[in-house]
C-alpha cells in the first residue's frame, strides 16, 4: 500500500468496504432465502411480546423451601437457558416462592424442557426394560396373559409393582419417536415407566421402574475423570464420580445390596438380569442406567463404561445440577404481547431519529459539507450494524432489546466522536498551513492512534459488560460493541478514504467556504507558514531530539509553533507580572 | 453561537487559552463537594428511589380486563394509598399489571377488590403477588463485579498505551468523580434506580474513560519530549494539550448529549417511565459531568501528579530560566535604547 498513492488506496478501500457489505448482504439473503433468516433483526421480550412462566417448586416430602435452595434453582435455570443462546431470559424469583422465566417468542420444546429439567432428579431400581420401539399393535400381549400383581410389592425392584397398566403402558411406548406431550410428573411413590432417548452410541431403551429410592438431593458431589486401572494407572476410560451425603451413603448401601444379588445371581454376565441396574432419572426420563457391580458402602459409587469425555462431563453435570431438592412445575404460562414493547420501540425510534436528525444538523453547522460526510458514514454504520444484527439474530439468536436499542442510539454520539476526533485534527493540520491533501493524511496518522485507543475503552466495557453481567444489560452490552466495532470499520473502509479522494476535488482542495475546511477561517493564512517558524532570539530549538521520539517530538514542536511564540510573548509578560507579585503563568486574553 | 473555527484556532494557537491546571485547586475544591454531597444527599434523603426490581414490591396482574385504561387502575392503588405512584402497565392483549410498593395485607386487600371493580373483571382474575428483590440484587451483584473487571483492566491498558500509570490513575479518579456525582443526581432526582439506570451507569464510565483516552493522547503528544523543551513547563503543556482539545470535547459531549436528549425528553414526556428514560438520564447527567471532569479533574490531575517529578521540576527551572534570560535581556535591550 505504501507504494500505491493515496488515491488509489482509498478507492480500493472503498471496493474492499462495498465488498464487505455486499457479502454480509448476501449472507443474509442466502439465509433469508432459506428460510431461517429474516430481513429485520429479532426482537427480545421487551419488545416482541413473549412467554412468562411461573414455576412453582415442588418439594418432596412436603419439606418448606429455602430462600437459598430458590436463589440457587434460579441459577442453575439461568446458567441454563443463557448457554442455550444469547436470548435474553430473564430468571427472578417471586416471594421466594415461586420462579419466574420470561423468555422472547415462543420457547422450543427442548428450553421448556431445559428450565423444568432442572431439579427433578431421582435414583429408580430397574424392573423391567425393552427395546426402544413401541410393541407393535397386533403382537401386543393379549389382556388375559397380562402380568398380574400375585403380592404386595416387597420392595423397589419387586416385579410385583407390575399391573396389567402399567404393562399395557410399557408395551405402548415409544421411545424411538417420542411423543412431546408433557405428562404429570410421577409419583416418586409410585412405579415409572419411562425412555431412555437414544444417544450416539446406544439406541433408546424403555424401562419400568420401581419408585423411587434414592433422591438427587442426596448427592453431596459429582465429578468425572479418567479411570484407574487395577494398577492405580490411568485408563482411556472416562468415569463419572457420584459422592452421596449419610442419607444418601445408607440408602445406597441398601439398594446395591439388593441389585448385587440380582447381578451376582445371574453370573455376573453382560446379558444379567436388568434387576441389577439402577436409573438415574432426570425429570422423568434416564439418563443413565447402570448395572451394580458391586456393593456400595462408602457413598462414593463410581459410574464407568462407554464414556467419552463429553458424555462423562454431561452426566457429571446432570447429576450436580440434579441434586438440587426441588423440582417445578409449571403454574402459569403467559404470552406476553408486544402492544407495550412496541411503544417503546416506536417511541425509542422516534427519538433515535430525532437525535440523529439534531446530530447532522450540528455536524452540518460545526463542519458544513464535511458535515455530509458524518451524515453518510453514520448511515454506513447504520447499516452494517443493522446487517451485522439481522445476521447474528440468525446464527447466534440474537434478539435486539429495548435497552439494545438504546445502545444504538447512544452509538450514534460514540460513532459521530470518531469523525470530530478525525476532523479536528485535519484541522489543527491545516492551521499549520498545511495543504489539505497533506492535512488530510497527517491528520489521519494522529487520529487513527487516538481513535483506536479511544474505541479500545469502548470495546473492553462492552466485553466485560457481556461476560459478566446479567439479563437486559448483556443485550446493551453487545450493541455496544457491535456498534464500536461498526464504527472503526466505518471510520477506516469509508471516512478517511472518502475524505483522502474529497481532499482531491476543488471545492475542498481549495477550501470552500462552506467546505468545512476552509484554512482562512481555521486562521492558517499562508503567510504564517514562514513567519510561524520563526523562533523568538531566546527560545532555542530543541536542541537534541532523541531519535526514538522524533517523529511524535518534531512533529509537536512544528506544529505548536504559532501557540508557542504567543504563549511565550504572554509568558514573558507573565513572569514579570510575577515578579511584580502575581503568579498566573498564562492569562486569559480578552478580545 | 460562537463561531468555533475561530474559537477553536484561538485555542490552538493559543491566543485564548483556559487555564485549567493554573485553578486545579478550585476544581478539586468543587469537585470534592460535590462528590460529598452526592454521598450525602442520598443519605439524608433516605436512600435512592430503588425500582420494584430492587426493593420488591406488590404487583396486581387483571386478567380479561374490559378496558386496558392506566388511569382506572392508578386510581383504584390511589383510594386506598392516597399519593401512591403505581406502576401501571398492559402486558398481554387484556391483562393488565399494576406495581405498587411494599403493602400491608389490608390494603393489598382493599387494592384487589378496588382493581376488580376499576377494571370490571370478577375476584379470581385478579392476582397480586410480592416481587422478590432476588432479579435487582443480581444485576447489582454482576454489574458491581463487571464494574470492578472493567476498571482493573482499564487502568492495564491505559498504564500500557499511556505508559505512565499515572495517567491512568488519573483517569480513573476523573471516572470515579463522575461515578459519584451522576449518582448523586440520581439520589437528588426522584428517578427510579432499575436495572436500565445501572447499564446507563456502566455505559457513563466506558464514556467518562473513552473522552478522557482522547485527551490523554493529545497531552502525550504535546509532553512527548519535554525535557528536551526550553519552551513550557509540563503544567502548561497540559493545559495548552486541553485547550487544543477543547473543541472537540465539546463537539463530542454535544453531539453525544442530542441523541441521548432526545431519548430523555421524548421518552420522560411521552412514555413516562420505562427502560429508556431510566437509561438516558443516567447518560445525560454521566455524558456532562464526564466530560467535564476530564477537562476539570483527569487532566489537571495528571499535571499535578507529575510535576513533581525531580526531572520536571528541572525542566520547569529550565523554562524558567531562560525566560528570565529572555527578559533580562529585552530589559537590557530597552535600556540600551533609551541610554
Amino acid at each position: 500500500m505504501a507504494r500505491t498513492g493515496p488515491k488509489k488506496s482509498a478507492i480500493r478501500m472503498l471496493v474492499w468496504l462495498g465488498v464487505l457489505i455486499a457479502a454480509m448482504t448476501a449472507v443474509l439473503a442466502g439465509g433469508t432465502m432459506a428460510g431461517q433468516a429474516s430481513w429485520t433483526p429479532k426482537l427480545a421480550l421487551d419488545l416482541e411480546g413473549g412467554t412468562q412462566m411461573i414455576l412453582a417448586p415442588k418439594v418432596e416430602g412436603g419439606s418448606g423451601i429455602t430462600e437459598d435452595q430458590l436463589n440457587q434453582a434460579v441459577a442453575i435455570i439461568r446458567q441454563r437457558v443463557d448457554g442455550s443462546g444469547v436470548a435474553e431470559a430473564e430468571i427472578s424469583t417471586q416471594s421466594g416462592r415461586n420462579v419466574v422465566v420470561s423468555l422472547p417468542g415462543t420457547p422450543a420444546k427442548e428450553t421448556r424442557a431445559l428450565i423444568q429439567a432442572s431439579a427433578d432428579m431421582n435414583f429408580r431400581p430397574v424392573i423391567q426394560t425393552g427395546a426402544g420401539a413401541a410393541v407393535p399393535a397386533e403382537s401386543r400381549t393379549p389382556e388375559d396373559k397380562l402380568p398380574k400383581p400375585t403380592a404386595a410389592p416387597a420392595n423397589s425392584s419387586d416385579e410385583n409393582w407390575i399391573t396389567p397398566e402399567i404393562y399395557k403402558q410399557f408395551e405402548a411406548l415409544d421411545c424411538v419417536n417420542p411423543s412431546q406431550d408433557k405428562q404429570q410428573r410421577s409419583d416418586p411413590a409410585k412405579p415409572l415407566v419411562t425412555c431412555e432417548p437414544a444417544t450416539a452410541t446406544s439406541p433408546a431403551i424403555k424401562y419400568i421402574l420401581g419408585p423411587v429410592e434414592v433422591k438427587g438431593s442426596n448427592i453431596k458431589s459429582s465429578s468425572f475423570q479418567l479411570q484407574r486401572g487395577a494398577q492405580g494407572a490411568v485408563t482411556n476410560e472416562w468415569a463419572v464420580n457420584i459422592q452421596f451425603d449419610d442419607e444418601g451413603t445408607a440408602k445406597f448401601k441398601e439398594v446395591t445390596e439388593r441389585l448385587y444379588q440380582f447381578y451376582s445371581a445371574a453370573g455376573g454376565q453382560s446379558g444379567s438380569d436388568p434387576k441389577a441396574q439402577f436409573a438415574i432419572v432426570l425429570d422423568d426420563q434416564v439418563i443413565s442406567a447402570p448395572r451394580s457391580l458391586a456393593v456400595i458402602t462408602d457413598g462414593r459409587p463410581q459410574i464407568t463404561g462407554g464414556f467419552t469425555e463429553e458424555s462423562a462431563k454431561a452426566l457429571s453435570d446432570q447429576l450436580r445440577f440434579g441434586a438440587l431438592p426441588i423440582s417445578f412445575e409449571i403454574q402459569s404460562e403467559q404470552q406476553i404481547s408486544a402492544t407495550l414493547g412496541g411503544e417503546q420501540l416506536r417511541m425509542g425510534m422516534l427519538a433515535g431519529l430525532i437525535g440523529l436528525l439534531l446530530v447532522v444538523i450540528y455536524s452540518l453547522f460545526q463542519y458544513r459539507a464535511l458535515g455530509f460526510v458524518t451524515v453518510a458514514s453514520l448511515v454506513i454504520a447504520g447499516v452494517i450494524t443493522f446487517l451485522a444484527i439481522a445476521i447474528l439474530g440468525w446464527t447466534e439468536n440474537y434478539r435486539l432489546s429495548l435497552a439494545g436499542v438504546a445502545g444504538l442510539i447512544v452509538a450514534i454520539g460514540q460513532t459521530a466522536d470518531s469523525f470530530i476526533v478525525y476532523f479536528e485534527r485535519i484541522r489543527d493540520e491545516l492551521r499549520e498551513g498545511r495543504g489539505l491533501v497533506s492535512a488530510v493524511e497527517n491528520g489521519w496518522k494522529r487520529a487513527k492512534r487516538t481513535i483506536l485507543a479511544s474505541k479500545a475503552v469502548n470495546l473492553l466495557a462492552a466485553v466485560v459488560l457481556f461476560f459478566v453481567a446479567v439479563g437486559n444489560v448483556r443485550g446493551f452490552a453487545f450493541t455496544l460493541g457491535l456498534t464500536a466495532i461498526a464504527d472503526l470499520i466505518v471510520v477506516f473502509m469509508f471516512t478517511h478514504p472518502t475524505l483522502q479522494l474529497l481532499a482531491r476535488t476543488k471545492f475542498f482542495g481549495e477550501g470552500h467556504r462552506f467546505s468545512g475546511l476552509d484554512p482562512k477561517r481555521l486562521g492558517a493564512v499562508p503567510l504564517y507558514r514562514g513567519a510561524g517558524r520563526l523562533r523568538t532570539p531566546d527560545d532555542k530549538p530543541v536542541a537534541v531530539v532523541r531519535a526514538k521520539n522524533t517523529g511524535a517530538a518534531a512533529e509537536a514542536e512544528r506544529r505548536m509553533t504559532i501557540a508557542e511564540r504567543r504563549l511565550a510573548e504572554k509568558q514573558e509578560q507573565a513572569q514579570q507580572e510575577q515578579l511584580a507579585g502575581t503568579s498566573k503563568s498564562t492569562s486569559k486574553e480578552g478580545k | 453561537m460562537v463561531n468555533f473555527s475561530t474559537f477553536g484556532n484561538e485555542l490552538y494557537t493559543g491566543k485564548r487559552s483556559y487555564d485549567f491546571v493554573g485553578y486545579k485547586k478550585v476544581w478539586f475544591l468543587v469537585a470534592g463537594i460535590a462528590v460529598a454531597l452526592s454521598i450525602l444527599i442520598p443519605i439524608f434523603k433516605g436512600g435512592f428511589n430503588l425500582g420494584i426490581e430492587f426493593r420488591g414490591g406488590s404487583e396486581f396482574t387483571v386478567s380479561n380486563v374490559q378496558s386496558t385504561e392506566a388511569s382506572r387502575g392508578e386510581k383504584a392503588v390511589q383510594e386506598v394509598v392516597p399519593g401512591a405512584v403505581p406502576r401501571v402497565a398492559n402486558v398481554a392483549g387484556n391483562t393488565m399489571r399494576i406495581q405498587t410498593d411494599k403493602l400491608s395485607d389490608d390494603e393489598t386487600l382493599q387494592i384487589k377488590q378496588g382493581l376488580t371493580k376499576a377494571y370490571g373483571v370478577t375476584d379470581n382474575e385478579v392476582t397480586s403477588t410480592f416481587v422478590g428483590p432476588t432479579w435487582g440484587a443480581d444485576v447489582t451483584k454482576q454489574a458491581l463485579i463487571g464494574l470492578a473487571i472493567f476498571v482493573g483492566l482499564a487502568a492495564v491498558l491505559m498504564a500500557l498505551y499511556f505508559r505512565t500509570w499515572k495517567m491512568s490513575l488519573s483517569a480513573i479518579v476523573g471516572m470515579a468523580v463522575t461515578m459519584f456525582i451522576t449518582a448523586g443526581v440520581y439520589g437528588l432526582s426522584d428517578f427510579e434506580v432499575t436495572p436500565s439506570a445501572i447499564i446507563g451507569f456502566l455505559t457513563v464510565l466506558s464514556y467518562s474513560l473513552y473522552d478522557t483516552v482522547v485527551v490523554f493522547d493529545k497531552i502525550r503528544e504535546n509532553t512527548a519530549d519535554i525535557q528536551a523543551s526550553t519552551r513550557r513547563t509540563f503544567a502548561e503543556e497540559v493545559n495548552l494539550a486541553i485547550n487544543q482539545t477543547l473543541v472537540r470535547s465539546i463537539n463530542t459531549m454535544v453531539v453525544a448529549i442530542l441523541p441521548v436528549g432526545a431519548i430523555l425528553f421524548i421518552g420522560a414526556g411521552l412514555l413516562g417511565a420505562g427502560t429508556l428514560r431510566d437509561l438516558s438520564l443516567a447518560l445525560f447527567v454521566g455524558i456532562l459531568v464526564g466530560t467535564a471532569a476530564t477537562i476539570f479533574i483527569a487532566a489537571p490531575l495528571y499535571a499535578a501528579l507529575r510535576q513533581g517529578e525531580p526531572d520536571l521540576v528541572k525542566q520547569a527551572k529550565r523554562v524558567e530560566q531562560r525566560r528570565a534570560d529572555a527578559a533580562a535581556k529585552t530589559a537590557a535591550q530597552e535600556s540600551a535604547a533609551t541610554a
